[in-house]
C-alpha cells in the first residue's frame, strides 16, 4: 500500500476539512479512496460483485455500465446509504466500512443522488442553507434563532446563483421544475464542500439548454486538483469531454478501467455496453 | 413574543387573536374571579404548553407520541407524592421537580435511543406500549399513588386561597394564594412556550423540520438525525412533565383521571390539530377553543335551546338540548379540521398572503 496513507487511528480523518491541502502537498497525489472487493447481495441477486478500485484527488472518474448494472448500488455503498454484504472502503486512510451515513457525510463524501432526494415543502433557499449549517458544524444549536446566522444564508445564496437558481429562492423545492430539482440537488452537494463528489446522472432528464449549467459547474470543480469526482453518466460525449478515467460496471462487476480512449475502444466495452444499448451511448 | 423567538405570528389576524388570548387569560382573576372562570383560564395556560411540546414532536419532527400524558403524569404525580408524603412546604415542592424532571428526561432518552433509530411506527409503538404500563403502574402502586383515588394534597402556605396578600380594599381586588397560583402558572407556561418558540426556530428547529420533510436526506447531509429526535423528546417530555407539576399544583391532586388517562392524549392531539400542527403558536389557539368548548358549549346550548322552544320551533330544542353537547362538540372539531386543514394558524397565515 502506498506508503502515505494515514493510519486509521491519527485522528482527523472526519470532520476537518482544513489540513486538506497539507495532506496532498506530494506529486503524485495518494489514494483517498479505495473500495476492496466490495460486494452487496440482495437475496441471492448480486448487486455489486467484488469491485476493487482506488480513486485519486484530482481525478475524474466516469462509471459507465448499463441499467441495472449497479451504478447507484455502488454509490450507495460509498456514502453509506448501504452496507456491504463483504469487502470493505477505506477513506482518507480510515476503514469506513462500518460507519454511519451522516458521518461519512462529515468525513468528506459528498453525494447527489440520481432520484432526486430534497426537501421537498420547505424553500429552495432552506434546503441548501440546511446543506451549509451541517457543513459549518451547527447541528444542535438551540439557543440562538436560525436567522442570526446570516453567514449561512449568505453562502447558501452564493451556491443558488452558481446554480443558477438565485432568482427561485423562496419558492419550495418541490415547485421547481425536473430539471431545477436537479440543480438544487447539485447544490446540495456542493454546500457540502466534499472531497469526494458523487454525481450520479446529474443531468438526467434535463433540457438541453440546461444541462450546460451543470457540465460547466463540474468542469469547474476539477479544476481544484484535491477532489475526487465520480460521475455516473450515460451519455457517452458527456463522459468523453470529462472523464480522466472510465470504469466500466457490468452485473455489479468491473470489467474495464482505464483511460476514455482504450476503454470506450475495448472489445468488452462494446460488447458489455455500448452493444448492449448502442442507443444511449450515441447520444 | 415575536422578538425573543425571531419567528412573528406572520399574520395580522393571529397577532390579535394571539394578543387577545393571552391579554384576557392575564386579567382573568381581575375580571372573572369565580371558581370556574379560574379552573378554565388556568388549564387553557396549562394545556397550551403541553400541546405546544406535544407540536414539537408532532408538528416539527412527525413523530407521533402516546406517551405525551406519562410525562404529564409524572410531573403531576411527582409534584403530588412529595407534598403529600412531606407535608406542604417548599421542600416538597423542589423535592417533586428535582425528582420528577430528571425521571421524564431519563425515560424520554431511553425510549427515543432505543425506538427513533428506525422508523417512526416503531416510536409510536413503543410510547403507546410504555404509556399504558405507566399507566397500570400507577394505578398498581397504590401505596404510592394512591391508586385510583391518586393523591390530594395541601400546598404551601403561600399559595393557598386562605393567603390574602393584598386585601381587596388596596387595589379593589384581592391578591390572595390562589390568585398568587394562578398567576405562577401563567408566567410558567408562557415561559415554556417561549422557550420552545426559541428551540423550533433555531438551527436545531430547522434541521427538526428537514428530518419531517425527508429523514433520509438530511442523515446524508450529515445530520445525525436519532440525536436531533431524541433531544426534541426530551424537551417535549420535559415541558410536559413541568405543565403536568402546574397542573397538581393548581388541582392540589394527581391521579390517573386528571393526569395520565388517554382521553388527555386524544384531547391534546385534538387540540394540536385545531391550532395547526408546526406552528407552536397554534397550541395557544387549539387550546383555547377546545377548553372553552368543552367548559361552555353545554350553557350555550341551553340557552340557545330554551331560546327555540320559546319560539316555539319544532326540532331545534330537541337538538340542541344540552345533553347533546358531546354531538355538537363532535361536529365542531369534524368542522374544524375538514374546513381548516393547516390548523386556525395555518389559515389565518394563508388569508394575509397573496396567492402565488
Ligand atoms: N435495495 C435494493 N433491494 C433489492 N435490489 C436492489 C436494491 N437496490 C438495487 N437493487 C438491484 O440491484 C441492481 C443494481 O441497481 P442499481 O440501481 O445500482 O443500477 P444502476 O447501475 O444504477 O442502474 P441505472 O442506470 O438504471 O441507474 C438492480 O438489479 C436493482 O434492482
Ligand atoms: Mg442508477
Amino acid at each position: 500500500m502506498d506508503a502515505r496513507i494515514k493510519s486509521a487511528h491519527d485522528g482527523g480523518a472526519y470532520g476537518d476539512v482544513g489540513d486538506r491541502n497539507d495532506r496532498l502537498s506530494g506529486d503524485t497525489p495518494m489514494t483517498l479512496l479505495e473500495t476492496r472487493d466490495l460486494t452487496i447481495r440482495f437475496g441471492g441477486h448480486v448487486a455489486v460483485n467484488s469491485v476493487s478500485c482506488t480513486f485519486r484527488p484530482g481525478e475524474l472518474t466516469a462509471i459507465v455500465g448499463p441499467n441495472g448494472a449497479g451504478k447507484t448500488t455502488y454509490f450507495n455503498l460509498i456514502s453509506g446509504q448501504l452496507r456491504p454484504s463483504d469487502g470493505s472502503i477505506l477513506f482518507d486512510g480510515a476503514d469506513i466500512t462500518q460507519l454511519s451515513a451522516p458521518l461519512r457525510t462529515r468525513a468528506g463524501l459528498g453525494r447527489a443522488f440520481q432520484l432526486t432526494n430534497l426537501f421537498p415543502n420547505l424553500s429552495v433557499e432552506e434546503n441548501v442553507r440546511l446543506a451549509v449549517q451541517s457543513q459549518s458544524g451547527v447541528h444542535y444549536d438551540m439557543l440562538r434563532p436560525w436567522m442570526t446566522r446570516r453567514d449561512l444564508i449568505a453562502r447558501a445564496d452564493a451556491i443558488l446563483d452558481k446554480v443558477a437558481l438565485g432568482g427561485r429562492r423562496n419558492v419550495a423545492a418541490t415547485q421547481l421544475s425536473h430539471g431545477d430539482q436537479r440543480k438544487l440537488e447539485v447544490a446540495l452537494m456542493m454546500a457540502l464542500e466534499p472531497k469526494v463528489f458523487m454525481f450520479d446522472e446529474p443531468t438526467a432528464g434535463m433540457s438541453i439548454d440546461e444541462v450546460p449549467v451543470v457540465l460547466n459547474l463540474i468542469a469547474q470543480l476539477k479544476q481544484d486538483l484535491s477532489k475526487i469526482i465520480l460521475l455516473v453518466e450515460h451519455k457517452m460525449d458527456v463522459v468523453r469531454s470529462l472523464a480522466d478515467r472510465i470504469i466500466v460496471l457490468h452485473n455489479g462487476q468491473l470489467v474495464a478501467d482505464g483511460k476514455p480512449a482504450e476503454v470506450i475502444a475495448s472489445p468488452i466495452v462494446q460488447e458489455a455496453y455500448l452493444g448492449i444499448a448502442p442507443g444511449r451511448s450515441a447520444a | 413574543m415575536m422578538v425573543l423567538s425571531g419567528d412573528p405570528p406572520r399574520s395580522r389576524v393571529l397577532s390579535i387573536v394571539l394578543i387577545v388570548i393571552i391579554a384576557a387569560l392575564a386579567v382573568t382573576p381581575l375580571v372573572f374571579p369565580g371558581a370556574k372562570a379560574m379552573n378554565v383560564a388556568t388549564k387553557i395556560c396549562i394545556f397550551a404548553a403541553l400541546v405546544a411540546s406535544y407540536d414539537l414532536l408532532l408538528g416539527y419532527t412527525g413523530s407521533v407520541s402516546f406517551a405525551h400524558t406519562m410525562f404529564y403524569g409524572i410531573g403531576s404525580y411527582s409534584v403530588a407524592i412529595a407534598l403529600y408524603s412531606m407535608g406542604p412546604g417548599w421542600a416538597a415542592v423542589a423535592t417533586g421537580i428535582v425528582i420528577g424532571l430528571p425521571l421524564a428526561l431519563l425515560l424520554a432518552l431511553a425510549i427515543g435511543l432505543f425506538s427513533l433509530r428506525v422508523e417512526a411506527i416503531f416510536f409510536a409503538m413503543i410510547t403507546l406500549a410504555v404509556a399504558s404500563a405507566f399507566l397500570v403502574l400507577a394505578s398498581q402502586l397504590s401505596w404510592l399513588t394512591g391508586g385510583e383515588d391518586g393523591r390530594s394534597f395541601q400546598l404551601p402556605e403561600l399559595l393557598r386561597p386562605g393567603t390574602v396578600l393584598i386585601s381587596k380594599g388596596v387595589f379593589g381586588f384581592e391578591l390572595n394564594g390562589r390568585v398568587l397560583t394562578y398567576y405562577l402558572i401563567f408566567a410558567g407556561s408562557a415561559a415554556m412556550i417561549l422557550a420552545l418558540l426559541r428551540v423550533v426556530n433555531s438551527p436545531f428547529g430547522r434541521v427538526l423540520q428537514a428530518i419531517r420533510e425527508n429523514r433520509f436526506r438530511a442523515e446524508a447531509l450529515g445530520f445525525r438525525t436519532v440525536f436531533h429526535l431524541t433531544y426534541a423528546n426530551c424537551i417535549a417530555a420535559l415541558v410536559a412533565a413541568s405543565a403536568g407539576m402546574l397542573n397538581a399544583l393548581w388541582l392540589r391532586y394527581a391521579g390517573p383521571d386528571t393526569s395520565l388517562s388517554f382521553a388527555i392524549m386524544l384531547d391534546i392531539l385534538l387540540m394540536v390539530v385545531i391550532g395547526g400542527m408546526g406552528t407552536i403558536y397554534g397550541a395557544i389557539i387549539g387550546a383555547a377553543i377546545f377548553i372553552l368548548a368543552q367548559n361552555y358549549l353545554q350553557a350555550l346550548m341551553s340557552a340557545a335551546s330554551n331560546a327555540a322552544a320559546d319560539a316555539g320551533l319544532p326540532l331545534l330544542p330537541g337538538l340542541l338540548h344540552p345533553d347533546r353537547w358531546l354531538l355538537w362538540l363532535g361536529l365542531l372539531f369534524i368542522a374544524s379540521v375538514y374546513f381548516f386543514p393547516t390548523g386556525v394558524v395555518g389559515r389565518l397565515r394563508s388569508i394575509g398572503r397573496k396567492p402565488s
